[in-house]
């Protein structure tokens, strides 16, 4: 029985090393945070916080779509032209007349739509994700132009409310109506990856998708639903661009699947797909809007170091994960 | 089946018919469109004409879809060429603007020299990253893709910087022998690139890295350090395209310049008959794909269409030619057509998968 | 136990692919309790019959019955539903998620359509337990040994009321303590009435944990034997079919005489070299001129020996020496340093480039070592490929056809002629006659004597005891993934002695016979 006990004992340690890369990411956002507040004192101020989660929101609810994608080993690049379709969707539709309640529904359509028929592309006929969703990409940030070549501006009273209603006090600290969508969906994306088949099936998929289709899990099934869902957070995530902005602009949102990538890489999912939580995607986006936010504070630094800023976490993630990946085998 | 049929299947199978096809019925749309539409017209000794127009702008699209045939033929990929074609041209103009001569050759040479060096360091960075510490290509060049927008804005402080000099200027619009400058050096690029692969052993040691990277490797194969090669050689391309980007503006923006040119490149590629999973590559192929998007964009251009819209046939294009490209897709097609391929070789299962 | 009913019955089944009979009429049983070793060599059909089992193959004849009702599983969820699991070489887990959650992904309880955590963590708690396994259920899989692994996978195929449990091959990569480990669960679920089927490669494993063997040869049934009752000799000479052999060897040509090549200072002098989990150290020379056979059944080493040989998997153990001066043998560009070839049995994954053409495949190796900057001139690459198309025969004799449109046996010499071109002193052959036709054999064994005639050393590895017999001077016998014995091959050396060592091993005297 030694033996055997010997045999059956981990060879690791106990620290799980899933984890590591988000609380890697939870300390980077403590500091970061502490560098803010220990150099302005407007920092420690709540409302900053919460005005983070105002300019992010939508970029939170695509992320979160995205986070599905690359847990299942794939990429999305279609969601910054779907954010901005859905926009100008929106737009177009309510200067034509029709009913908020409508537009609302059409413009929630057509990103999921979007996003199984890149599914089913990806894996019907087997092409790289990136390739289909680079079609995506083009085919809706077309559609934007096709639609309007310029900006159309929203005046309908339903979106107004929506961007102008102010949760807490409207005089003192105060979060909008888009930060509380965000944070459903956040919530319902959550419950789905830990207790639904569904996400469960994603994780498998992540980890090994020739064992989840020997052990019998409907692997095409859950690849088409990510991209789907990427597809419905993207619409989403454009709703609230468009209640942010009031208007639906076809060049807004130009790159935004990159930040999107890095927001989620940088929240501790391994890009190969398998491994990482929304909660570290929510921490992902948090540290870009916290570093956005300190570049603000800082008057001297310009905003292009936000990208070279991402661009080094990004690399500081990767090799990471890669690190991790190595002691692993 | 006769020798004309066997002709005609010969001709339809050959990977660059639908290109050529697409090429030539994309023409023909804008010759009915616009009958002066092939016309090339000699003006102040120059040639003037859509489709010099076609062939110039064209030029930088060419070279860096040079760069990323190379990648691709190794199984990877590069997204990082469009910051780097930034990065690149914001040097070179950033040193011009510091000279109190601009129109001085030297100074010119000097920046090129320049903007060249710093992308080669960038490449090698992908190389490394890629060859060395083994990262996949996608995901090591995302880095360079989002980071080097960054440094590109830094180099120009944000704005966008205007040079004053005729002999920069010359590479994106000057002349040579009647025709536009860029077209000899895209042509040249493509003739150094073709003797760099194929008049060495690189090309084929490129392709059977592609073809098999683990075959390859028992053959006595140096992989890592052709990966590493081939990324130096993708950003050197794209640091020239850079230049010809900012210098057909005179002008380099951080934010703009080059920006979405490695989908484009990618797409031309793919159009040329290149396999993303790597392999035998195509530089002719390339060429042709690069000629067609940038046809495509021009015909969107020409009939009035706003020019973003051209994305949606690109979309359409990329979609078609990878379903055609796609085992899966054809594997369905064929199911249709049983009698249509030659009796296929003896696939033999690996060992380890049959065990019996 | 033969009083018993069987669980299974497998009678008269036939299954055809294209060119090749896979089985034919085989008959297979299997009781409850009983742990059944399934023997063969490559080709013989097993795991043709486990795909038929399973429901992965349909079968053109024949009838599975289990537990006397007549089954034609459509796939292997089916046939696990039935009771029937599989449990295959490679582990088919994600090792990302928990050890629980690989036991029950795909059938999680479940409330109101939420995964209950708590209850699936007991369950798979209860189900280890009966397996008397204590390890953390809620930890990454990946985070535990491959023999664990093995035995979570278990533990998913047992969980549905499993009676038919087939293991392909389960310890192929594991270590002896593993392997015991994985055994002590085997006999539990045995005890437990569980009906095993069990693949192994190993002759000692089946000694130490089968009941009842069957052996299969070429498709057919050589028959069905109580372990105590079939000796390892009587067990490896079913497998590899000595009877027909010597039918076939009367009209042979003679083999070659040994002679005294063994002579002087070795080209290839390897000691104590070995693998992890690979192969056991072993020691070999090899001399300019001779070539060294080596024989042993699938999964015994072979392999393993002429890969570590080549650098194309690195030793973790022993050292080398060409021509007397200590080497290194770390990654196939040092072996091609030293004058190495080697030619993987497996042609197409590593081998040929498809896609490239015969004259690129054939140059590739010789390319590779002049670097890409000295390219091989277009001349002297065609009159390269050309002596070589012509000396080797290769058909069709275009060599601008890409390789992949080549028949198994012309991409063969095509590999044969990547090295030759190199003038290697040692060229290494895996299994280089498998797969491909007579007359194409003939040649590369006529080819083989004729390399060490003129001064190259041969490694020849293959399952065919007479090839190796007619060309070997040399000839290593592998057993389990140890070396057990060199034998001269003189006089007395035949296939009947060589099955002997592989039966005996090493320091097994006691053979039971």
């Amino acid at each position: 029985m030694t033996t055997l006990s010997l045999l059956t004992t981990r060879t690791w340690s106990r620290l799980p090393r899933r984890h590591v890369p988000v609380l890697a990411t939870l300390v980077l956002l403590l500091v970061l945070y502490g560098v803010g507040v220990s150099q302005y004192r407007a920092f420690s101020n709540i409302q900053v916080i919460f005005n983070v989660f105002i300019d992010n929101g939508f970029l939170l609810v695509v992320a979160v779509g995205m986070t599905f994608v690359i847990l299942t080993g794939g990429i999305d690049l279609s969601v910054g032209s779907v954010v901005a379709m859905t926009a100008m969707v929106s737009a177009f539709l309510l200067r034509e007349g029709l009913p908020a309640a409508l537009v609302l529904v059409i413009a929630l359509l057509i990103g999921p739509t979007l996003g199984f028929l890149m599914g089913c592309v990806i894996h019907f006929f087997d092409i790289q994700p990136f390739i289909v969703t680079l079609a995506g990409m083009f085919f809706a940030r077309g559609m934007c132009t096709f639609i309007s070549g310029s900006s159309i501006p929203i005046t309908d009273g339903f979106w107004t409310r929506m961007s102008q209603e102010r949760i807490g006090n409207p005089s003192g600290n105060f979060v909008s109506i888009s930060v509380l969508i965000a944070f459903a969906v956040v919530a319902v994306a959550a419950y789905t990856l830990a207790y639904t088949r569904l996400g469960r099936n994603v994780y498998a998929i992540g980890g090994n998708p020739q064992s989840a289709l020997l052990m019998g899990l409907p692997v095409g099934r859950t690849r088409i639903a990510v991209y789907t869902i990427s597809g419905l957070c993207a619409a989403i995530g454009g709703i609230l661009l468009s209640f942010y902005t009031l208007s639906g602009a076809p060049l807004i949102a130009v790159g935004m699947e990159l930040d999107v990538i890095a927001a989620v890489v940088i929240g501790g999912t391994v890009l190969t797909g398998g491994s990482g939580y929304v909660f570290g995607t929510v921490l992902g986006v948090l540290v870009l809007g916290v570093i956005q936010t300190l570049i603000t504070f800082d008057g001297s630094l310009n905003s292009w170091w936000t990208k070279i800023v991402i661009g080094g976490l990004l690399f500081a993630f990767i090799l990471l994960q890669r690190l991790i990946g190595i002691r692993y085998k | 089946m006769s020798n004309r049929t066997a002709g005609y299947r010969a001709l339809t199978t050959h990977r660059l018919f639908w290109p050529i096809v697409v090429l030539v019925v994309l023409l023909a749309a804008n010759t009915v469109y616009r009958p002066g539409f092939l016309s090339v017209q000699m003006r102040d000794g120059h040639l003037y004409g859509s489709l010099i127009d076609i062939l110039r702008l064209s030029a930088p699209l060419i070279l860096v879809a040079l760069g990323m045939t190379l990648v691709i033929a190794t199984g990877g990929i590069d997204l990082s060429v469009g910051s780097l074609c930034a990065i690149s041209g914001a040097i070179a103009c950033l040193h011009i603007s510091e000279q109190p001569d601009q129109n001085s050759v030297g100074g010119v040479l000097t920046a090129l020299a320049l903007g060249l060096g710093v992308a080669l360091v960038l490449g090698a960075w992908n190389g490394v990253l890629v060859a060395v510490i083994g990262i996949q290509p996608i995901i090591a060049t995302l880095i360079l893709m989002v980071a080097g927008r960054g440094l590109a804005q830094l180099i120009t402080e944000g704005q966008i910087l205007t040079i004053n000099s005729d002999p920069y200027k010359a590479i994106g619009v000057g002349h040579l022998l009647t025709l536009p400058l860029a077209i000899f050096i895209a042509l040249a690029a493509a003739l150094v690139v073709a003797a760099f692969t194929r008049r060495t052993a690189l090309g084929l040691i490129i392709e059977s890295v592609g073809g098999n990277a683990q075959a390859s490797r028992l053959a006595g194969i140096r992989s890592a350090r052709i990966t590493f090669l081939v990324y130096v050689i993708s950003a050197a391309c794209a640091a020239v395209a850079g230049f010809m980007m900012t210098a057909n503006v005179s002008s380099a923006d951080g934010n703009a310049a080059g920006l979405w040119v490695e989908l484009d490149a990618i797409l031309a590629v793919v159009i040329g008959g290149t396999s993303l999973a790597g392999g035998r590559f195509s530089l002719g192929g390339t060429i042709l794909g690069a000629l067609l998007i940038q046809t495509l964009t021009t015909t969107v251009y020409a009939m009035n269409i706003s020019p973003q819209t051209s994305l949606l046939f690109k979309a359409v294009v990329v979609i078609a030619v990878c379903l055609i490209q796609a085992p899966g897709f054809r594997a369905r097609f064929a199911r249709r057509r049983p009698s249509a391929a030659a009796p296929a070789p003896v696939t033999e299962q690996p060992k380890e998968q049959v065990p019996a | 136990m033969t009083g018993s009913h069987p669980v299974l019955t497998m009678t008269g089944i036939s299954k055809s692919f294209p060119g090749v009979r896979a089985l034919d009429n085989v008959d297979f049983r299997l009781f409850p309790g009983e742990v059944h070793a399934l023997m063969g060599e490559n080709g013989a059909g097993k795991s043709t019959l486990i795909k038929v089992l399973t429901g992965v193959y349909g079968t053109d004849q024949g009838t599975v019955t289990l537990a006397d009702e007549q089954v034609s599983f459509t796939g292997p969820m089916q046939a696990t539903a039935a009771g029937v699991s599989t449990v295959f070489q490679e582990v088919n887990l994600c090792t990302n998620l928990s050890v629980a959650e690989n036991i029950f992904i795909g059938r999680e309880p479940r409330r109101l359509g939420a995964v209950r955590w708590g209850e699936m963590r007991r369950q798979a708690r209860a189900l280890l337990a009966r397996l008397d396994l204590d390890i953390d259920v809620n930890a990454q899989l990946g985070s535990y040994s491959l023999a664990v692994q093995q035995m979570v996978a278990i533990a998913r195929a047992i969980d549905i009321k499993a009676r038919v449990l087939v293991l392909d091959e389960p310890t192929s990569s594991l270590d002896a303590g593993e392997v015991a480990q994985l055994f002590r669960v085997m006999r539990q679920l045995r005890d437990d009435g569980i009906a095993i089927l069990f693949v192994t490669h190993f002759l000692d494993q089946v000694y130490e944990i089968a009941d009842r063997i069957t052996v299969l040869r070429n498709g057919q049934l050589v028959g069905e034997y109580l372990t105590g009752e079939l000796p390892q000799l009587g067990l490896v000479e079913k497998m590899i079919g000595k009877e027909l052999r010597v039918l076939e060897r009367l009209d042979e040509q003679p083999r070659r005489a040994a002679t005294d090549r063994a002579t002087g200072t070795p080209l290839l002098d390897v000691h104590e070299l070995g693998r992890r989990s690979a192969v056991a150290p072993f020691s070999l020379t090899i001399h300019e001129g001779e070539v060294v056979g080596l024989a042993g059944l699938l999964g015994s080493g072979r392999t393993e020996v002429a890969r570590l040989l080549f650098g194309a998997d690195r030793a973790d153990h022993g050292d080398v020496r060409v021509q007397g001066s200590p080497a290194s043998l770390r990654t196939p560009v040092a072996a091609i340093g030293h004058g190495i070839g080697f030619c993987s049995e497996n042609r197409r994954a590593e081998g040929i480039i498809a896609e490239l053409s015969v004259r690129e495949n054939i140059i590739l190796a010789m390319q590779a070592a002049r670097g890409w900057l000295r390219p091989i001139p277009r001349r002297r690459q065609d009159e390269l490929v050309e002596r070589y198309v012509r000396a080797l025969s290769i058909r069709p004799a275009d060599p601008e056809l890409p390789v992949g449109n080549l028949s198994g046996g012309n991409q063969q010499k095509v590999l044969l002629a990547r090295w030759l071109i190199t003038e290697p002193r040692l060229l290494i052959l895996d299994e280089p006659t498998r797969g491909i036709d007579i007359g194409a054999k003939t040649e590369i064994q006529r080819l083989v004597a004729q390399l060490s005639d003129g001064g190259m050393a041969v490694l020849f590895v293959s399952a065919e005891l007479e090839e190796v017999l007619r060309l070997s001077h040399k000839i290593a016998v592998l057993r389990d993934r140890e070396m057990v014995a060199q034998l001269t091959n003189d006089q007395d050396v035949d296939a009947d002695r060589i099955m002997q060592s592989i039966a005996a091993g090493a320091g097994h005297e006691g053979v039971p016979s």
